[in-house]
């Protein structure tokens, strides 16, 4: 387990004849505020009523702080230093990101991921006008000026009720490719309170995207808080495998067998030993959830796919194949985070040998099967 | 000949009345007066599957209760000379601290009397009240004398994240007297069984138990653990081990990208577990296929990090197959003696 740095034997740049890409996790930000505050470029968008509220009382969360996230960033806004158009957010204008990202690496589809949109706010209603706006915003500001990019239906889902209805509105709508959620909910995703979204996403042929962070307010580990955001990256993972026990073991795939999720942002080389330790415990107790019918990897294998970044990178590169053979290569589609700090340069990201229909599949077509990019 | 060494059992408590003897006069008082139920946790119901094995249940339904069957079932059949026991009593999750420290007196004494002293094969960790450093150090400096007990016992969810400083106490009592740190499955229960909230049943509660040792693991490695405290080890428990290469692999990656945060980690985080870090074997939650797991422990790439363990009277394996099929088995041989003598020094003085 000694990280060799100089031993570079089987790496080699993936993408280099710059393949046209679906990246499957770009993260678009209204100009101006940040977390905690509301853009003006939402505003057109929200009731008087509502802009009155953020105005005066703003969105709040399930965590300290005002303005900011919970855990100091590694830098502003997690972003890249040359992300920032004319000192604005990164992710604020379309133009910089299609010089900047869309253009140079070929991406034929970018699937927008949002997460400053009120998800998660504590007040149910706050959290509603806030999503919508977004997906107002989305559209007006992105999908009708570049058919490159698909939005995500943001929703209220802890009032699962209204964030089935702002689903449905959007069913055959072509500028959205997804329900977006996070990872920390206030419970965990797969109970009961979440199924009316599931319905309606399965009902609008969405995939449902779970995107690391969220507000949940359950401590960061069974153990209580960490320290630092470090930590706190890290346990993205942790977070979406106690999701995907949740989404198992509840039966959601029972109930939903069409339905797609995507774990976006956690990586995936955990999920095969997840796999194999979920098969194990519910060949003991199995009487327990007798709602299942399907052993726990095979509802992994027809239900859920994972989104490469940030990649996981073994010394030996090649162990990293292993991790994607054992999840299955239709399983992972790739995404660069953009403009986030870690962003995955897809010229260089998973520098792996990878034969054509597996790079292809990674690259693009597997993203095209999910979403149903034409 | 070396002897095999088994670094995971757990004897069954079995009744409080059975530790009564071990209390002092204002506790069993306690106990009687304020009538305390039985420290069983919910985290190993009794007559799960998963609590014990069918075949290793004694007439009642009870499994471990006795130092005589503990040999029969667990030692004999697998020819081993040396095994830890790792009393899972819930002393930990009481409220109150000063009740939690009296139930490990209790414990720890009840395990040196009814276990220890009835079969020279047996050692055993020293149980804390993990609630209060101050009062856990207090424990572990009365048990070290007894060479027999051979680490400290955390569980690895409490109130706090291993690796905060609130918790170095016990670290550096542990590390002064030559223990290893076990850190075991198990909660204190003073947050959700999940990081995204409360599960809804028994086995997400226990496939996220892995989780928790991934967290945990990041934690005593942000903090600085392992470099405040050079000559410690730490034995993770009952947890799986297939996760450990993906989630370094994650670790190292962060690690890297955000190194300015936590500089006192100065190396890179699997050449700290390599050195300092071990797993107990069961369970393993190795893929089905041997062969696989041939290819999987390519990706630990150490031979030194396993230890054996039954895990008894825990279901994880049929029969006497705790060695997962496709184990080369030289590394099985590393894994039952080698290891184990390497991790915990105290074995040593016993064996030579």
């Amino acid at each position: 387990m000694n990280v060799d740095v100089l031993n570079r034997t089987g790496i080699q740049t993936t993408n280099q004849s710059k393949l046209a890409i679906a990246d499957c996790d770009i993260h678009p930000r209204p100009p101006g505020a940040g977390i905690g505050g509301v853009s003006k470029a939402l505003y057109p968008y929200l009731s008087k009523r509502w802009l009155e509220h953020v105005q005066t009382i703003g969105v709040r969360y399930r965590q300290p702080w005002e303005r900011g996230s919970a855990y100091p960033k590694g830098q502003p806004q997690a972003c890249r230093r040359d992300a920032w158009p004319n000192g604005d957010n990164p992710g604020s204008d379309l133009a910089f990101m299609a010089e900047q990202h869309l253009d140079p690496n070929n991406v034929a589809f970018g699937v927008l991921n949002p997460l400053t949109s009120g998800q998660g706010a504590q007040d149910p209603e706050l959290s509603a006008a806030l999503t919508h706006a977004t997906n107002e915003w989305q559209v007006a500001e992105w999908t009708s000026r570049d058919t490159r990019l698909k939005a995500s239906v943001m929703t209220p889902f802890e009032d699962a009720p209204t964030a089935a209805k702002m689903i449905e509105a959007r069913a055959g709508d072509p500028n959205f490719a997804q329900v977006l959620l996070l990872t920390r909910t206030a419970e965990p995703l797969g109970q009961r309170r979440y199924w009316p979204i599931y319905q309606a996403a399965v009902d609008a042929n969405l995939p449902v995207g779970i995107h690391a962070f969220g507000y949940g307010g359950s401590a960061l580990t069974t153990g209580g808080w960490p320290s630092f955001y470090l930590e706190e990256m890290v346990g993205h993972a942790q977070c979406q495998q106690a999701v995907l026990t949740s989404l198992i073991f509840e039966g959601v795939f029972e109930r939903y067998p069409t339905l797609k999720i995507v774990l976006v942002e956690a990586g995936f080389a955990w999920a095969a030993s997840h796999a194999w330790r979920m098969d194990r415990q519910f060949t003991k107790l199995h009487k327990e959830v007798p709602h299942l019918k399907r052993r726990p990897s095979e509802y992994m294998r027809s239900n859920v796919w994972f989104t490469t970044q940030p990649v996981e990178e073994p010394e030996p590169r090649e162990h990293l194949a292993d991790a994607i053979e054992w999840i299955g290569w239709d399983r992972v589609l790739f995404a660069t985070d953009y403009p986030h700090w870690d962003f995955d340069d897809p010229a260089h990201a998973l520098p792996l040998k990878m034969t054509e229909a597996q790079k292809r599949g990674l690259f693009l077509e597997n993203a095209r099967a999910v979403y149903g990019f034409a | 000949m070396p002897p095999v060494v088994d670094c995971d059992l757990h004897p069954t408590v079995p009744s409080l009345a059975a530790l009564m003897p071990y209390l002092d006069d204002m506790w069993r008082e306690t106990v009687v007066r304020r009538g305390l139920d039985e420290l069983n946790t919910i985290a190993y119901p009794a007559n799960s599957p998963l609590t014990a094995r069918a075949d290793w249940r004694d007439d009642r339904g009870k499994p471990a209760t006795t130092a005589e069957r503990l040999g029969k079932d667990a030692l004999d059949p697998f020819g081993t000379q040396i095994a830890i026991c790792n009393c899972l009593y819930g002393v930990q999750a009481t409220f109150s601290e000063d009740l939690g420290a009296a139930m490990a007196r209790a414990v720890n004494d009840w395990i040196a009397r009814e276990w220890l002293d009835r079969d020279p094969r047996l050692r055993a960790s020293i149980v804390v009240p993990q609630q209060n450093a101050e009062l856990a150090v207090a424990e572990i400096e009365r048990c070290a004398p007894d060479r027999r007990f051979v680490q400290v016992l955390l569980l690895v969810s409490g109130e706090l994240p291993l690796g905060r400083r609130q918790n170095w106490p016990i670290y550096a009592a542990a590390e002064r007297l030559g223990l290893p740190v076990g850190i075991h499955a198990g909660s204190t229960y003073r947050h959700p069984n999940t990081p995204v909230g409360w599960s809804s049943y028994l086995s997400e509660e226990y496939i996220n138990q892995a989780g928790a040792f991934q967290t945990q693991l990041t934690s005593l490695m942000a903090e600085g653990v392992f470099a405040k405290f050079p000559n410690l080890t730490f034995v993770l428990m009952e947890s799986g081990v297939t996760w450990l290469p993906g989630y370094l692999w994650r670790l190292t990656k962060f690690w890297k990208g955000l190194r300015s945060e936590v500089p006192w980690v100065a190396d890179p985080p699997a050449s700290i577990v390599q050195d300092r870090v071990r797993l107990t074997l069961q369970p393993f939650d190795g893929p089905p296929e041997p062969a696989t797991i041939t290819r999987f422990m390519e990706h630990m790439g150490s031979d030194e990090l396993l230890l054996f363990s039954t895990d008894y009277p825990h279901w994880q394996f049929d029969g006497t197959d705790a060695i997962p099929a496709g184990l080369d088995p030289a590394l099985a041989q590393k894994i039952m003696v080698d290891n184990p003598l390497n991790t915990y020094a105290r074995l040593r003085e016993t064996t030579q």
